[in-house]
Formats: structure tokens, C-alpha cells, sequence
């Protein structure tokens, strides 16, 4: 199982992005990167969330305009008002979350939008027969009558790869093809791949399974901060080489806070088993024991679907545990409803802002004062004055940049109005605050004033925990680091851990087969 | 392609922010300018429009559409939809006919005859049974609130044909000797020269703006309204606030049935039909979003008027009644299109 080994001729490049830059609001995406897609071969992009990947990719494939910087086609440059169009030119894109009608067949999947008609109306029999060709291409044996709700998802991948050579697709932009699959479906996967490419079709492959994606890759760019950081040959790199670029030079996102006496246990989770929301019989949290003391910060690492966020949820009262007990400050709080956690002191800041965290339509102030209304409710009626006191003094602390408590939420940049998210449960004033990756989608900048800001809580008491998938933020404020792997903590680690420790025991340099 | 097309667009961008000053205002106050604006188109067209008693006699029609309006904002404001309040206003109209001829209790055999304020209470508790209803089938069995208050709607205008057996309560004067007279205060008795029903419309405009404005029952539903599950996330109770929005709902429109047949002197089982439609039209002429989260108290009653004053308008200048509904539907269309163009942008 080598690396593809230079049996090709080295492949021309049929697309390249030249110095392309995105820019969403204050949030520079992709700052001027160079990317080449070449003929008949696998290049992979690494880099960790927030690289600017995604959107890379989604340039490439039409989905999303770059603010600036052109897209070579064949040496001639152009633009795609669309992923139609991108599609018509050959360029596909197959994402992470698969875009298949589960209700309909393969068949119909497959020529979505696209139906072969004759005068009468659908001519499915064409269509049946085309399906079962391009499974047999594929060496898959997939009836094309089968709803895709009944296919497992390796073979659902199959069907949107599929749909793509349907089209005639010469490049495959592949986003995280693998995260959902087991290991012998990864291994379809790469033949497929390797057949693909022998036909001269060019992939784009982009995973976090470093190890898994030297198999298969011709070329590697990695991503960090929205800029290419390096572009090598396979042959001239290995692993360490990818973490290295990967991780980058330690921007100084702090220390783990020292000098002070941490208290007593303030959290305590013993034994903790959450089953898989979806219902699918495994436990997405695996009996999980952990506790943190007052002023201590502890650090979970783990990749998606570790089941980081599932522990969170459980603690703060939003999933039910099927197991176990959770404890705070030596109180029974298992099973509490989330206003109640609230008033006891146990705050969960959600890892999605947009979706969980903030109210769209409501001001900046409202946001912040949302979690605590009833400190500034006498009787029946909410006090302007108290409410104003409580908004600024929020603003000040948290250092949220906006033009005062009435400004609408969303004129705020993703760094600030992760801040409001962060504010307004450190507004309730809690002993516990759980932060499930509060550094996603942040710029450097932000996530360094978010650590610092959890540090002097922390100093004043507070019990921290926070998600990363980053390995550079273990390596910050936290004064303990756990990883997280399958629902279970598979290491521990002190402040002075290295990267590749840690990468090692979150199953993400070695994939397990 | 180039850089420089991106920098003319932001140029463009920052054009358009200068010059949106006076625009800005005629949108943002769309609802008041309509309302000025067919106030003033209407006296124009007609001498009896522009005066003192037509604006009371068309203010207490609005008070009716007003009422169901309100309830239907805080329903509309949690992201949900009401369409059972026009079934609710009929029968609460009717409950309270049957309860102002008299209740035979069989088994003792006496005719009780309740007094009107027992009768206000018990079918102001009518309505809020049926919004609990609504209330526990949205927030507890997930019913999709079209559905359920579809159901509903049917529901409670069935009970009410079955009630009447489709007639019509004439007698709601109550008698002295019995003690139950004063049912026609609502609908016909004036204070200072305003008639009940607009006060009344005007104490529960006020209410429900102190509701909303001044509590915290006001912030859960803006924020459950605008995105339930960070509003849960931050120990809103959801559930609870979804169902206090129908009951209140339900009790505005018991007391629109009340004031209603009380005007009319007569319960029927058929009042109130399409009344629903009106009272979101209303809400959503005043600028509320559909989607939830997003009105106000003031916009409603504006849309509440805008309707009432457009139609009492055409009938004064003797415009068929079926033009009406064609002006109406076309104001309801031109009032959600400027709401997408508002909102419409995320």
C-alpha cells in the first residue's frame, strides 16, 4: 500500500487558483493563495479547521466568488458565476456532507436535474442502464433501484462519485471522503480513486487523516491561518513534515495562568455514557470520568466525532446520559434542565454560534443580557437601568468591539460575536464554564483574547473546560490536556506535552485500521 | 477576476449607505405613511370619512381584527402561527349567548343564570382552554402549529354549530329581574365618547407593549422567537413561553368574540370565519417577520388599522364590497414584499 509511485508522468496542471483571496466581512478566509490541480493525479490539502480549505475548495468548485484573484482553467482564465457551471466545465465537487436524496434510488440520484427524456416523459430505462454501467465501472454492486437511505455510507459515497463521472467530471474536489467510512470502505475508496486518476482524472482530496491521505496523494499543500504555508512532492515529505506546516510557529495564545491556590473540586463527571443521538446503538460518550477543580483550566483535544461535544451537552443538561453522574461543587446535578445548570452555576458556551449561540434578531445588549434576565427583573419588570449596567459592564470586560449594546449582532465580526456568545454566559456569573471549540472560526487574533480572557477567570476561580480540534490550542492556556477519542479519554497530558503526543494518541496521525 | 471590480463594488456599497437617509424612514415607518396615506386619499374622495364619529364607528370594527391582531403577534413574535383564533372568537361568542340564556342544571333542577361578569370570566377561560390545546400540541407532541391550529380551527367550529345547532343566540340582553343584564355594554356603551370595545382594544395594546417591552416573558419570546435553540441554551424555558403565547392568543380572541356579539347582539356560530387571515395580515402589514422574532405591539395596531380604515373606506366611497377584497389581498401582498425586502437579505 505505497504511494502511487511515479508511474505517472508528471500531470500538467488543468486548474490552478492564482493569488486568490476571500474575504467574509472582517474575516479574511484565504489570503492570496497559489493552488494547482494536476492531470491524472491526487493532490491533497492539509490543514487544520479554519485553514481555509472549505473555501478554497468551494472557489474552485464555483460555489463561493474569491474578493480577488483569478481561477486558471487549461491556461485560460475564467469564472464560474455558479457550481453549474463549474460542473459543465468538468469540476466536481463531492462534499462532507453528502448532498443524495435519501428518499429516492441511486438511479434517480444520479440523474437529478438532469433527466434523460423522451417525448413521453422520463426514460428511466435509459437511465437504469447507465447507472448500472457506471457501478460496474466502479466495481460496485449497487442495484440502481436501491433507496440511498439503505445504503451504507461508504456506498453512498460510491453513488455521489458516481453522479459526478456521470457528468464527466475530469476534476473531484473530495472533501473528508473518509470520516464517516470504515476501513475496508476506504479501501474501495482508494482503488476507485487510483482507477480515476489512471483515467486521467485529476482529484483534489482533502482529509485530517494525514497517514490515510499519504497513501494516496501525489502532491500536498498545506493550509494555515488562509495561506499556503508549503507544496511538496510526495516523495519529498513524510508525516512530520505535514504536521510541522500544518501546526506552524506557535502564535502566543498564552500560558496556562500560575501563582494562585486552585480550590476545590468544582466539577466532577463519573462514568458518563451518552448514546448516539441519531439512535444508532453505540455510545457516542463511553462512560467518561473527569474532574476539574476551581481555577483549573482543562483542555479536551479530539477529532470530529470523538464525541466532545456530546460530553458537553450531556454535562450542561442539554443530551440525556444514559449513565453516570455529574457533580458539581459536591452537588447531584445529573440530569438538570439547562436553565437550572444556569442558575446552579454550570454554563456551556456552544460550539456553533450562529445555530446555538446567538439570536440574529435581536441587539448586541440583548444577546449579552439573554442568560441572566433575572438579575435585572424586580417583581415583574425588567429594569433599563440595571439591564444597561449589566450589557456595559459585559462590553468592557469581554473587550467586545461594537458600537455600544443597541448595535445589531450580526454588524459584529465572528471573533466578537463569539465574545457575546462567551460574555453572556460569563454574565450569570457561573463557577463551571464549558466551551465547546470557542476558538472555531476566529481569527488568530481573537482566539488569542479569548484565551486570555478564560486565564483571568480562571485566576479568579473559575473552573474551565474547553474543546479544541486544534492541536496548537492544547498547548495554551490549559493546565491539563486531555484526549478524546471514540467517547473515552485515550491520554492525559501536563502543559508541557508536544504536538505530535498528542496527535498521536487522538488516533489522527495513525489512522486505526 | 481582478482586484479592481471588488473595489468598485465596495465604492457602490458605501454610495448607496449616503443617500438612504429619507428612504430609510418612509420604509422603516411603511406602515404609518399607509395609513396617513389612505387617511388622507379617503377624505379627499368623501366628506363623511374625515370625521369624529366615522373614525369611532371604523375603530370599533378594528377593535375586533385588533384583538385577534395582538394574540396573533405573540404567536407570529415565537416563530408560530394561530390560524384557529376566527373559529375561537365564534365560539366564545356562542358560549357566552348560551351561558346569558340561562344553564338548566337537571339534577337539581334550577336554571342558573350567570351574571355577565361570571360570563366574561368563564368564556375569557374558554379561550385560554383552547390555546393550551394549541399550546401543548405544538410544544409537547410536535405538532407543526399550521396543523394543529388547523385542526383546531375546525374543531372549535364544529362545537359551536353543534352548540347553536347552527342558529343564532338573539337574546343576549340578559333580564333585571334576573340580574344578568349589561351584556351590550361592550358593544354599544361609550366612555367619554369612545366606544368600549376600541378601549378595550387599547388596554390590551397597551399590555401586551409592556409585555413585551418590560419583562422577561417579553425577552424569552423575542429570543425563542428569533433562534430557540440559543434561547434554550441560555435557560430560556421554551416550551413554557410557546405555550403561554397560544393561551393568550386564545384569551384575546374570547374577548374579540365577546366584544363582537356584544356589537352585534347576537351569538352565532358562524362569526368570526377567515377572521384569522385578517389578524395575520394585520401583524405582518406592521412589519412582523414570519419567521419569528422580529415585531412590534405598535406595527400591529397600524396593520390592524391600515385594513380596517382601507375598507370602511371603499365602502364610504361606494366601492363593491368585492373591489374591497381585491384592494385588501393587494395591500397584504405589497406589505410582505417590502417585509422580504427587509429581511429578506440573510
Amino acid at each position: 500500500m505505497s504511494a502511487l509511485d511515479g508511474s505517472y508522468q508528471k500531470g500538467e496542471v488543468v486548474l490552478a487558483a492564482r493569488n486568490v483571496a476571500k474575504a467574509y466581512g472582517n474575516i479574511h478566509a484565504l489570503k492570496g493563495v497559489n493552488f494547482d490541480i494536476h492531470r491524472g493525479q491526487v493532490t491533497t490539502l492539509f490543514g487544520e479547521n479554519g485553514a481555509g480549505k472549505s473555501t478554497l475548495m468551494k472557489i474552485l468548485s464555483g460555489v463561493v466568488q474569491p474578493t480577488s484573484g483569478e481561477i486558471v482553467l487549461d491556461g485560460e482564465p475564467i469564472v464560474f458565476a455558479s457550481s453549474s457551471q463549474a460542473r459543465d466545465r468538468g469540476i466536481s465537487i463531492i462534499h462532507q456532507e453528502l448532498s443524495l436524496a435519501p428518499n429516492m434510488n441511486v438511479r434517480d440520484n444520479i440523474f437529478m436535474g438532469r433527466e434523460i427524456m423522451t417525448a413521453t416523459g422520463v426514460d428511466f430505462a435509459e437511465e437504469e442502464r447507465q447507472t448500472r454501467l457506471l457501478m460496474a465501472e466502479l466495481e460496485e454492486n449497487i442495484d440502481p433501484l436501491t433507496p440511498v437511505e439503505d445504503l451504507r455510507l461508504g456506498q453512498q459515497q460510491i453513488v455521489e462519485i458516481a453522479r459526478a463521472l456521470s457528468v464527466n467530471s475530469r476534476i473531484l474536489i473530495m472533501d473528508e471522503p473518509t470520516s464517516a467510512l470504515s476501513a475496508t470502505e476506504v479501501e474501495v475508496l482508494f482503488k476507485v480513486i487510483r482507477d480515476l486518476t489512471g483515467r486521467g482524472v485529476s482529484i483534489v482530496y482533502i482529509s485530517h487523516h494525514l497517514e490515510e491521505a499519504l497513501q494516496i496523494t501525489h502532491h500536498a499543500v498545506v493550509l494555515r491561518d488562509g495561506a499556503m504555508t508549503a507544496y511538496a512532492e510526495r516523495k519529498d515529505i513524510d508525516l512530520e513534515w505535514i504536521v510541522r506546516h500544518m501546526v506552524g510557529d506557535n502564535f502566543d495564545l498564552g500560558s496556562p495562568p500560575t501563582g494562585y491556590e486552585k480550590g476545590d473540586v468544582a466539577l466532577s463527571i463519573e462514568g458518563i455514557t451518552v448514546p448516539d443521538p441519531a439512535g444508532a446503538g453505540y455510545s457516542v460518550v463511553d462512560g467518561l470520568s473527569l474532574s476539574v477543580r476551581a481555577g483549573e483550566i482543562v483542555c479536551i483535544y479530539g477529532l470530529m466525532g470523538a464525541g466532545r461535544t456530546e460530553l458537553l451537552e450531556a454535562v450542561a443538561g442539554r443530551l440525556k446520559a444514559s449513565a453516570g453522574k455529574v457533580v458539581l461543587k459536591g452537588r447531584d446535578v445529573t440530569g438538570q434542565s439547562i436553565a437550572s445548570c444556569i442558575r446552579d452555576g454550570l454554563v456551556l458556551v456552544p460550539e456553533d454560534r450562529q445555530r446555538d449561540g446567538l439570536v440574529q434578531t435581536m441587539t448586541v445588549g440583548r444577546n449579552l443580557s439573554l442568560a441572566s434576565i433575572g438579575a435585572f427583573t424586580r417583581r415583574l419588570f425588567t429594569s433599563t437601568s440595571r439591564e444597561a449596567g449589566l450589557v456595559g459592564e459585559a462590553i468592557r470586560k469581554v473587550h467586545i468591539k461594537t458600537d455600544g449594546g443597541g448595535a445589531p449582532i450580526g454588524s459584529l465580526s465572528g471573533g466578537n460575536q463569539q465574545k457575546v456568545v462567551i460574555g453572556k454566559m460569563l454574565a450569570t456569573d457561573p463557577e463551571v464554564i464549558l466551551l465547546d471549540e470557542p476558538s472555531r472560526g476566529i481569527d488568530i487574533g481573537a482566539k488569542a483574547e479569548v484565551f486570555k480572557l478564560l486565564a483571568e477567570r480562571a485566576r479568579q476561580g473559575l473552573a474551565v473546560v474547553y474543546t479544541t480540534s486544534e492541536v496548537g490550542e492544547c498547548l495554551s492556556i490549559a493546565h491539563r490536556i486531555l484526549v478524546m477519542r471514540r467517547g473515552r479519554i485515550s491520554a492525559e497530558f501536563g502543559p508541557d506535552v508536544t504536538k505530535e503526543q498528542i496527535m498521536a494518541a487522538s488516533g489522527e496521525a495513525v489512522h486505526a485500521h | 477576476m481582478s482586484v479592481t471590480p471588488a473595489i468598485d463594488t465596495k465604492a457602490a456599497v458605501r454610495g448607496g449607505k449616503r443617500k438612504k437617509g429619507f428612504v430609510e424612514l418612509l420604509f422603516e415607518g411603511r406602515a404609518f405613511f399607509a395609513l396617513i396615506a389612505i387617511i388622507v386619499v379617503f377624505s379627499a374622495m368623501s366628506p363623511n370619512y374625515l370625521t369624529v364619529s366615522n373614525f369611532l364607528i371604523m375603530a370599533s370594527h378594528v377593535a375586533i381584527f385588533g384583538l385577534l391582531a395582538i394574540g396573533m403577534l405573540l404567536v407570529i413574535l415565537n416563530g408560530g402561527i394561530d390560524l384557529s383564533v376566527g373559529s375561537t372568537l365564534g365560539l366564545a361568542g356562542v358560549v357566552a349567548g348560551f351561558l346569558m340564556q340561562g344553564v338548566t342544571i337537571p339534577q337539581i333542577g334550577v336554571i342558573l343564570y350567570p351574571s355577565v361578569w361570571v360570563v366574561v370570566v368563564l368564556t375569557c377561560l374558554l379561550g385560554a382552554v383552547v390555546g393550551a390545546v394549541n399550546g401543548v400540541l405544538i410544544a409537547y407532541l410536535r405538532v407543526p402549529a399550521f396543523v394543529a391550529t388547523l385542526g383546531v380551527l375546525y374543531v372549535a367550529r364544529g362545537i359551536a354549530l353543534l352548540m347553536t345547532n347552527g342558529l343564532t343566540y338573539n337574546n343576549l340582553g340578559g333580564r333585571p329581574e334576573l340580574g344578568n343584564t349589561g351584556f351590550d355594554w361592550l358593544g354599544f356603551n361609550r366612555l367619554a365618547g369612545v366606544p368600549i370595545g376600541v378601549l378595550v382594544l387599547l388596554v390590551f395594546a397597551v399590555a401586551c407593549h409592556i409585555l413585551l417591552a418590560r419583562t422577561a416573558f417579553g425577552r424569552w419570546l423575542y429570543s425563542s422567537g428569533g433562534n430557540e435553540r440559543a434561547a434554550e441554551l441560555s435557560g430560556v424555558p421554551v416550551k413554557r413561553v410557546k405555550i403561554a403565547v397560544y393561551v393568550l392568543s386564545g384569551i384575546c380572541a374570547a374577548v374579540a368574540g365577546l366584544v363582537l356579539s356584544s356589537q352585534l347582539t347576537s351569538a352565532g356560530p358562524t362569526a368570526g370565519t377567515t377572521y384569522e387571515l385578517t389578524a395575520i395580515a394585520a401583524v405582518v402589514i406592521g412589519g412582523a417577520a414570519l419567521t419569528g422574532g422580529r415585531g412590534t405591539v405598535i406595527g400591529t395596531m397600524l396593520g390592524a388599522f391600515v385594513i380596517g380604515f382601507l375598507s370602511d373606506g371603499l365602502v364610504i366611497i361606494g366601492v363593491s364590497a368585492y373591489w374591497q377584497t381585491v384592494f385588501t389581498g393587494a395591500v397584504i401582498v405589497t406589505a410582505v414584499l417590502l417585509n422580504s425586502l427587509k429581511y429578506g437579505r440573510r
